[in-house]
């Protein structure tokens, strides 16, 4: 019954953790640029206040896939957390992500449909790496399932350190930061409106908002689980991972998707791929 | 339902520069600098009329942008409200016997607070915007007030047949 | 055996007498119900076999032998004309080599021809003669509206639809015989059917294009027909230790060294039949063949013998460099085809590509060749055959109705055909979603090459090669549901029997998701099983999850009435400029302009010019490998 207690704990706390990590997010960025910077619960006012305009839409269809949208991402990241089986758990999300896609297709609309293209190909930049990931764990741990994962008593990290800084590039990415925010950001000011989330407003966009929450969370788990053989480095190293996630984000400009898409790639190319073919040499019989 | 007030402490804001000489232009975009930080009130500049609260408006309206104009306040979702800052944007100000430029923004759109000045200062924007607030708040109760006055007949209907 | 027979022999006979029917309803009852037949003859067939296991006929074989050959004599005699005709001497090189093969096999090893039992079923077969009973009838039964309506379109073209459903049943006939044959004179003789009954479909309109392409797919594929005799050479040649031409007994054999030689010139056939790179391009020129044709041939049944054959030989692949190799080929075909798809808008050409890739991911399943992935490749198979065949079908319909088949053009779909729009819809999804099949054997496969020496390669070719598909598929699907405004609702109007095959199509996607777990313990787990003594199977908990997932897909949709009324509809965001709700704005000078969005093909990083060669080169160094490895294990 354990990976159910995962499970309800994930849906009910995640976005209360979502939502604080969001609020020292802007508190620690405004502090970095020399501002007081909003309340720590500001992310949930604003999510309240979404919630309390009124609903406006092109077409209905864009409700609908987002919702779906929420849905899987929450379902996804309850799998990770009840132990599951971690390619697909990053299948599930995928799947999501897809579905969030969509709805910025059907909408029609210019400025939606530039951020749609640009998920796609964020999708595309960080899925290799992701797959990598959960690979270089299983050749640790020699299993795919995060309950057995989290509970290995092996210092992935130490093996995977490579893959580890893979991880970590692209999880700029699905943090939606800079330099690799193509789609859509949480800065104000850019050139394609708001990307992906242009035309979604009102409790619509509040569930995309949710949903980005819940991912985060499930971020943060599959960084602990590099560090999972001692809880307390674990903890430690998600927090310090984050900050350093948040640093990259206040010291970078946004690039081009060419070069999202090349850091992606080589990122899973070289530091993934190189840090595997040496662990599987080493398991070879190499030592 | 009507108790919980988040609006007032998450305003996003669309700002749109009219045909304005570019002063208060730039004492708005001042307010979201490390000195005047909005971002304190929960204010973000969401450049998306889809994501606003609050509709910004520096300058006057002239031919050509009034659609515009009209059309930036369209697709904002209720409630909703018009911040006009400067002289400009009151009235057309210094630019107002030019052979295009209409009038204020109360031309094309309801505006619910006139900021003052030439150039309008930061505090005094900041000021305006906590003005605005009072009143998205009480158009946020009678929007909820009307849904549920809404919901009551539709009820009171129902019985009835 | 009855059942065996009958299904080879039925479709002849129907093929015959389709010759003499000219009216289209007559045609659409006539093969309607042999559809029917058929369908029912596989079904029949699985449920008299599928918990026997291996069995094994002798079937009368002199005379048929006898004949086989002379069909072979004859159709090489057919090709020599056409080549002369067309003045493609390559082609007639090639039939005369291939003849000349034939014959000094047939004078020189007379002795060693001979199989025990010709004919044979197995899990693997039947899964094999399902998906052309089933799939491959009601493709043809689509074929006959459509083929009216093509015509009807296209006047200039000769009206020669007796001889397309005479080639078409013929074809289905070989395809039953070719997955039924345990003799491999048999195999190579319903292989070069295939070859056959393909070029003339291909060059069915008979412009200089279609013929010119099929010309290319009967170069290519009598290529590996050549090294398939050539394979049937040399095991005649080695019969007591090899096994001679009985499939059993050589994939029994115990020198291991001596049967990889036939295995990678018969791999190699399966590589130019599955158009693996470098001869993808044939599948490709194919796609100026009728829909239904690409459909049945170039999607979900002819290629398919290839990767057959791979399958059966994987047991040969399995552990040796050869096999690696070839695992290769079928890997790099995966990712650099999946990766030309996102380049492409023509939707029968994505179609194409993205077939050759999940070929190349069968191959390069079936060369590595542990149980696991077999067991994927079987999988893959399926899905493959049962969503590739609804996505041609439906591209087809669309192209009647909307005039393109340009993804561009399939804009708002849902809007203007929304029952295709939703079909496409699942077929995609069924393409690379996850509770889908085809990321379920992807799945798999990723969990089954990390126990691999060197699976690293194919873990990488995985992960981007799967990270490209959901680029391409996505950017399709987004077309398709995108809403758009004041669009004229075209759906009604096409003749309504072509619906009937995919509505069937549709919910055998759906059905096959849903099934899986008994598709998979009752046949390819069996298969599996039979053959390494070990099997694989996705873990319960999983299967819980997935079908958890389905079930939410499907009960989703009713959020939908949640929707409804209460929202207030604002046209999209344009800058701020009024636009009409189909997204016409007034542009500068006072015109009236149209927002039009575009899909990203990235032409410029992905685009064929750019990937086709290095991908050819890689695969033609991997194949020529693949013979030296063999040949140095000898
Ligand atoms: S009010 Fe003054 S400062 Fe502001 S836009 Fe008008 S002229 Fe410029």
């Amino acid at each position: 019954m354990n990976w159910l207690i995962g499970a309800v704990l994930f849906l009910i706390l995640a976005p209360v953790a979502g939502g604080l990590i969001a609020g020292i997010d802007r508190k620690i960025t405004a502090r970095m640029q020399g501002r007081v910077g909003p309340p720590l619960l500001q992310p949930f006012y604003d999510v309240g206040k979404l919630f309390e305009k009124e609903n406006v839409v092109v077409t209905t269809a864009q409700n609908f896939y987002v919702l779906v949208y929420l849905i899987f991402i929450a379902l996804s990241g309850a799998l990770f957390f009840a132990g599951g089986d971690l390619l697909l758990i990053v299948f599930a999300f995928t799947l999501a992500h897809v579905f969030l896609v969509l709805g910025a297709y059907a909408v029609h609309s210019p400025y939606s449909h530039i951020g749609a293209e640009r998920e796609l190909i964020q999708l595309m930049a960080y899925e290799p790496m992701v797959i990598l990931a959960a690979v270089g764990l299983y050749m640790v741990t020699n299993s795919f399932y995060v309950a057995d994962i989290a509970a290995t008593t092996v210092p992935a990290i130490l093996y995977l350190p490579g893959v580890f800084l893979g991880f970590a590039t692209i999880l700029t990415i699905k943090l939606r930061k800079s330099p690799f925010d193509i789609s859509t950001s949480h800065h104000a000011h850019q050139e394609i409106v708001k990307g992906i989330t242009t035309e979604f407003s009102g409790s619509t966009l509040a569930q995309v908002e949710i949903a980005h929450w819940y991912e985060n969370v499930f971020l943060l788990g599959f960084v602990y689980l590099f560090f999972s053989w001692n809880p307390v480095i674990g903890v430690v190293a998600v927090a310090i991972t984050y900050a350093a996630e948040i640093f990259i984000d206040n010291v970078t400009a946004r690039v081009r998707w060419q070069a999202a898409l090349k850091s992606g790639w080589l990122a899973a190319g070289i530091l993934g791929l190189g840090n595997l073919a040496i662990l599987s040499y080493m398991m070879l019989g190499g030592a | 339902m009507s108790t919980m007030a988040f609006l007032k402490r998450s305003p996003w804001i669309l700002h749109y520069d009219a045909s304005s000489c570019n002063g208060c232009d730039i004492e708005v975009l001042a307010c979201l600098t490390p000195l005047y930080d909005v971002e304190r009130f929960g204010i973000i500049n969401t450049g998306n009329p889809k994501h606003a609260d609050i509709l910004l408006i520096t300058g006057g309206i002239n031919e050509l942008n009034k659609a515009v104009v009209r059309n930036l306040y369209e697709q904002m979702p209720e409630p909703k409200v018009v911040v006009a800052i400067g002289a400009c944007a009151a009235t057309g100000g210094i630019f107002r016997e030019c052979y295009n430029i209409t009038g204020g923004v109360d031309k094309v759109i309801p505006v619910d607070v006139y900021v003052p000045g030439c150039a309008a200062r930061p505090e005094q924007i900041i000021d305006g915007v906590v003005t605005a607030l009072g009143i998205l708040e009480e158009k946020r109760m009678k929007m909820s007030g009307a849904a549920q006055t809404k919901e009551e007949t539709r009820h009171a209907v129902g019985e009835s047949t | 055996m009855q059942t065996l027979l009958f299904l080879i022999l039925f479709p002849i006979l129907v093929a015959c007498l389709l010759l003499f029917v000219k009216r289209t309803t007559l045609r659409y009852a006539v093969v309607a119900l042999s559809a029917l037949v058929i369908g029912g003859a596989s079904i029949y067939l699985l449920m008299q076999y599928a918990l026997e296991g291996a069995v094994y006929f002798a079937a009368p074989s002199e005379a048929a032998s006898l004949a086989m050959v002379a069909i072979e004599m004859g159709l090489a005699l057919f090709i020599v004309y056409m080549g002369a005709k067309f003045k493609n001497y390559l082609a007639i090189v090639l039939a005369v080599v291939q003849a000349a093969l034939v014959v000094y096999l047939e004078t020189t090893f007379s002795g060693n021809l001979h199989a025990v039992n010709n004919l044979f079923i197995d899990q693997f077969s039947i899964i094999m003669a399902l998906i052309i009973g089933i799939i491959g009838s009601l493709i043809a039964v689509y074929a006959v509206r459509y083929m009216e309506t093509y015509h009807r379109h296209h006047p200039e073209v000769r009206d020669r639809q007796t001889m397309f459903f005479f080639v078409t049943f013929a074809f289905l006939a070989a395809m039953f015989g070719l997955v039924f044959s345990n003799n491999l004179m048999w195999v190579f003789f319903f292989w070069e059917i295939t070859t056959i009954t393909s070029f003339l479909l291909i060059g069915y309109s008979e412009t200089e294009e279609a013929t010119k392409n099929a010309f290319l797919a009967l170069v290519m594929n009598l290529l590996g027909g050549v090294a398939f005799v050539v394979a049937l050479i040399f095991l005649a040649a080695t019969e007591p230790v090899s096994g001679g031409i009985d499939l059993a007994r050589v994939l029994a054999s115990g020198d291991a060294a001596i049967i990889l030689i036939p295995a990678a010139l018969i791999g190699f056939a399966g590589i130019t039949k599955a158009a693996l790179m470098p001869f993808s391009s044939w599948l490709l020129g194919a796609m100026v063949a009728p829909t239904p044709v690409s459909a049945l041939l170039h999607s979900s049944t002819m290629v398919k013998a290839g990767v057959y054959i791979l399958v059966r030989f994987s047991p040969v692949f399995a552990g040796t460099f050869t096999g690696f190799s070839i695992g290769l080929v079928g890997g790099v075909t995966f990712v650099v085809a999946s990766a030309i798809a996102i380049s492409q808008s023509n939707a029968k050409l994505v179609l194409a590509y993205s077939t050759i890739a999940n070929l190349g991911l069968i191959a390069a399943c079936a060369g590595v060749g542990n149980y696991m992935l077999v067991w994927a490749a079987i999988l893959l198979i399926v899905f493959h055959a049962v969503a590739k065949s609804l996505l041609f079908l439906g591209t087809g319909a669309i192209e009647h109705r909307v005039g393109s088949r340009d993804i561009e053009d399939m804009e708002g779909l849902i809007v203007r055909m929304p029952k295709m729009a939703v079909m496409m819809f699942i077929g995609i999804a069924g393409m690379f979603l996850a509770p889908f099949g085809m990321l379920i054997s992807k799945w798999a496969a990723i969990e089954a090459f990390v126990q691999v020496p060197f699976g690293l390669v194919f873990i990488a070719i995985l992960a981007y090669g799967s990270a490209v598909t959901v680029f391409f598929w996505a950017k399709w699907m987004g077309k398709l549901v995108a809403v758009t405004r004041e669009t004229e609702r075209v759906e009604k109007g096409f003749f309504e029997e072509p619906w009937a095959p995919l509505y069937i199509i549709t919910g055998l996607v759906i059905a096959t998701v849903l099934l899986f777990p008994v598709i998979s313990s009752t046949l390819i787990e069996p298969y599996v099983l039979a053959i390494y003594g070990v099997t694989a199977r996705l873990a319960q908990a999983n299967v819980g999850i997935m079908l958890l997932m389905i079930a939410l897909l499907l009960i989703l949709p009713v959020s939908f009435l949640l929707f409804r009324r209460s929202a207030k509809h604002l046209p999209a965001y344009m800058g701020g400029r009024p636009a009409t709700p189909d997204l016409h704005f007034a542009g500068s000078l006072g015109l009236t302009r149209e927002v039009q969005t575009r899909n990203y093909y990235l032409t410029e990083y992905f685009g064929e010019a750019k990937l086709f060669l290095p991908g050819a080169v890689v695969c033609t160094i991997l194949i020529l490998a693949s013979w030296v490895l063999a040949g140095v294990a000898l």
